[in-house]
């Protein structure tokens, strides 16, 4: 089917597949990947796709079902249409029935967030991945299907959409094609949130049929739950990456610092995403020096939960986000701290600071402050001392979304960068207009299927882009070094992948790492050479 | 009493009693969860590039002092240029921002026909000859009413030529759209077709308002001015049904949800609604949810099959 051709109801057409990407399609990519060519997706293997519907676009992230019968797929219909009724009720849905509510009955349909999401000019703009595309498809069913005369005046309203299963397991998988960056609803004159649309459209499927990608859910909420974090880290585990990275701190810098856990009392109770343990230990190591050379009563847990700031349940239900950020607020309740500070983790930072805000209650309601403004206090106010002339590297800075747009926090981390990196530059657009880096929402964190070749080459394309684009000719030369700092764990995560996707290592040597890395690179107590430039990792 | 004043008051109470709902609905919808979006125009010094009060250390133990002048501006700015839109789509702010402005004007011009009406009842005079109240009065309902008809006509006309023309946009328009806007055209053409032929100084429209605001029966002011009056109650009455009363939603999606960065402190009143919600009782049914318990319990206990 043609772009031009798709409407909104077609939707629910009877069809192998809705769309199709065409990877020679994509939008070219500036110096010096212009001759670059992506190749097509990797077919699913069949044991793969068996009984699961990806008839949107081909792409497999989230396990829809595709039942064999017409009468199991009548019933999962009903069961979508239950949970719709409960999303647009106050005992189901307070948590964000006002906002969604608003978001859904004002939009004027202007178009105005097309142009805002870097997912749908990416794609070539692809008529599905338009922010309006799902949204409407959400509200054509509501104005259809649950309100009185809704059948009648369907015509009308523009709501003339078939509710069949291809319809709702199509729309699950449009939930997932969206990284709830929230870029479309700063544009928005109304104010209409279509990443709050997308979220709300994943908690249905969530939390009444279960249906849920599997990376957010069983490997992640409830992984950590039970197991104390969503890498499946055990308390016990932890205490033998303390040790190592204690000795690789050692190796590295020559210094001998202990890390400090389950300390009473203490001022600070510093929390990391725990894939940082496993994929960027010396991140970890960094607040640890930075930490203990600045002279802070802080502390790390052991606890369950308490050792990893990720809650995945930001990006799909409530339940599984009150759950995850209760266990956060009790183990910083049972420590005594004075605060928390969230470490570089965007989505940790809004789950515990911002949504914790409205469900750390009464007297687990611990104060909440980010590294950023941490950070920017012992290096503005010189409790450690740096020479900046060992970042004198051009280092660009992305801004995580959560930490941004979400939660307006944009200048800390500048000062510091500035202060610390001569030759720091910004991307453009940036700050709280930044674009994401396409691994938000959970998708840096979903590596299986075809998904990864979508998530580099869609909604990652514009950070690539964005990155190379920081860098002037002469500095993209593989001869000399370079830095793309990612002050979020899934950022880093999603811009490693790019930068070996798009073989930038090999093409450009663009390094990467977060911002307590640069810091400690130029610390005067510190020996040279914190920052590896000899290999990617 | 003639129908057609049964019709205009009937519409008036029913966009009365529509907007009240709408906003009502808005107004008791439970607390929700924050979901602010930056930049926010009352975080005082920091509003230009988007930053919040969250960049203070230790940002709890200070004062916060949200800049009400700098949101104020912003609204004003929102409201009567259309900044969002100039910003962001600006084929759409070409003929948007004539037709708000246009509909403000008739706004302004409903009010002074209002105005003149009560004056005249209280027997003050409204010309162009009268003493300097009745010269305002009657210049601005003049004015008022002929620039917002035209723009707000103009706009529209605009607005509709843009939805059938833009190949992007056509999909995504329901016929209740090109209604809307067709409706306003029309109205607009024949007001103004029906005031500048039978009454370029308003004085019959004036003392048809003065009827309604007395309560007494209309004399009615001809063909053409009753087929206006008509077009216009049904407009008024049709207005707050659609999403063309979208000014309710906006204040609140600004002030409610994108603005609203207050921060819950231990007593306070948002605290104590906020534990209120959690004694609900939780339908969900996945299975990892205990449907029929508490929120308060559900969000503490995972459920292990």
């Amino acid at each position: 089917m043609s772009r031009q051709q798709l409407r909104v109801k077609d939707i629910g057409r009877k069809t192998d597949q809705l769309v199709s990407i065409d990877t020679s399609r994509l939008p070219k990519l500036p110096y010096p990947y212009e001759d670059w060519e992506d190749p097509p997706y990797p077919e699913i293997p069949e044991v793969k796709r068996a009984n699961k519907n990806i008839s949107l676009d081909g792409i497999l992230n989230v396990p829809v079902p595709e039942p064999e019968t017409e009468a199991e797929k009548e019933e999962l219909v009903a069961k979508f249409l239950e949970g719709l009724r409960k999303l647009l009720t106050s005992r189901n849905n307070w948590t964000f029935l006002k906002p969604l509510m608003l978001s859904l009955d004002n939009c004027v349909r202007c178009n105005t967030c097309s142009d805002a999401c870097p997912m749908f000019e990416m794609s070539g703009r692809v008529e599905v991945y338009r922010p309006l595309f799902r949204s409407e498809v959400l509200r054509r069913i509501i104005k259809k299907h649950l309100t009185p005369g809704g059948r009648l005046t369907a015509k009308f309203t523009g709501a003339d959409i078939d509710l069949n299963w291809d319809t709702i397991a199509r729309l699950a998988q449009l939930a997932y094609r969206c990284t709830l960056c929230r870029r479309c609803a700063q544009t928005c004159p109304m104010g209409v949130d279509n990443g709050l649309i997308a979220r709300e459209i994943r908690k249905l499927f969530s939390q009444e049929l279960g249906i849920v990608a599997p990376e957010l859910h069983v490997e992640g909420t409830v992984k950590q739950l039970e197991t104390g974090s969503s890498t499946g880290i055990s308390p016990t585990a932890l205490m033998d990456l303390f040790e190592f990275m204690e000795e690789d701190l050692h190796d590295r810098t020559g210094l001998n610092i202990k890390m400090p856990f389950d300390k009473p009392n203490a001022d600070i109770l510093l929390i990391h995403n725990a894939g940082e343990f496993l994929s960027w230990p010396e991140n970890i190591e960094a607040f640890a020096l930075i930490f203990e050379i600045a002279g802070l009563n802080w502390t790390l847990s052991s606890e369950m939960v308490g050792y990893d700031s990720v809650n995945y349940g930001l990006f799909y239900e409530d339940i599984q986000l009150a759950r995850v950020t209760l266990k956060h607020a009790e183990v910083a309740k049972k420590l005594g701290v004075k605060k928390v500070v969230v470490a570089e983790c965007g989505h940790a930072h809004k789950a515990i600071m911002a949504i914790g805000d409205r469900v750390w209650l009464d007297e687990s309601n611990i104060p909440r402050e980010s590294c950023m403004v941490t950070l920017e206090d012992l290096i503005m106010n010189e409790k450690i001392m740096i020479d900046p002339e060992r970042n004198n590297f051009p280092v660009t800075m992305h801004d995580p979304c959560n930490i941004t747009r979400s939660m307006g926090i944009i200048e800390p981390q500048r000062r510091v960068i500035k202060k610390i990196c001569p030759q720091f530059r910004e991307m453009t657009p940036h700050g709280v207009h930044n674009y994401c880096c396409g691994g938000g929402s959970g998708f840096a964190i979903m590596q299986s299927n075809n998904f990864p070749n979508w998530r580099f080459t869609v909604p990652g394309r514009k950070k690539f882009a964005q990155i190379l684009n920081a860098f002037t000719r002469e500095e993209l030369d593989p001869s000399r070094h370079k830095y793309v700092c990612a002050p979020c764990s899934n950022c880093k995560g999603q811009i490693r992948d790019l930068l070996n996707y798009y073989d930038a290592w090999d093409r450009t040597h663009i390094q990467y790492g977060g911002l307590v890395e640069l810091i400690v690179n130029a610390m005067t107590d510190v020996r040279e050479g914190f920052i590896e430039w000899d290999e990617f990792h | 009493m003639p129908l057609v004043q049964i019709l205009t008051y009937v519409a008036l109470a029913i966009a009365f009693i529509a907007m009240l709902a709408k906003a009502l609905k808005y107004f008791t919808a439970p607390q929700h969860l924050r979901w602010e979006l930056y930049p926010v125009p009352h975080e005082k010094g920091r509003a230009e590039y988007g930053g919040s009060y969250l960049e203070e250390l230790d940002w709890w133990s200070k004062p916060r002092r949200p800049d009400l002048f700098n949101e104020i501006k912003e609204m004003m700015q929102e409201i009567f240029l259309l900044k969002g839109v100039y910003h962001h789509n600006r084929k759409v702010w070409r003929f948007s921002l004539p037709f708000h402005l246009g509909l403000y004007l008739c706004i302004g011009w409903l009010v002074m026909l209002l105005v003149g009406a009560i004056l005249e009842l209280a027997g003050i005079a409204i010309s162009a000859s009268a003493d300097l109240l009745g010269v305002l009065v009657h210049y601005l309902t003049v004015i008022f009413g002929y620039a917002g008809l035209i723009l707000s006509g103009l706009g529209a006309l605009g607005l509709l030529q843009w939805r059938m023309s833009d190949t992007n946009q056509r999909p995504y328009n329901a016929p209740a759209e090109y209604l809307n806007l067709f409706v306003f055209v029309a109205v607009a053409a024949v007001t103004l077709i029906g005031q500048l032929t039978a009454d370029p100084g308003f004085v019959a429209l004036r003392g048809y308002t003065a009827s309604l605001a007395s309560f007494s029966r209309a004399a009615l002011p001809g063909t053409l001015l009753t087929v206006e009056i008509v077009m216009v109650s049904l407009l008024i009455m049709y207005i707050p049904l659609t999403r063309m009363s979208h000014f309710v939603a906006k204040y609140f999606l600004y002030h409610s949800v994108r603005w609203n960065d207050q921060p819950n402190e231990r007593g306070s009143k948002l605290e104590q609604s906020l534990m209120k919600l959690l004694q609900q009782n939780v339908e969900w049914k996945a299975p990892h949810i205990q449907t029929g318990s508490r929120w308060s319990e559900v969000v503490k206990e995972m459920k292990h099959e």
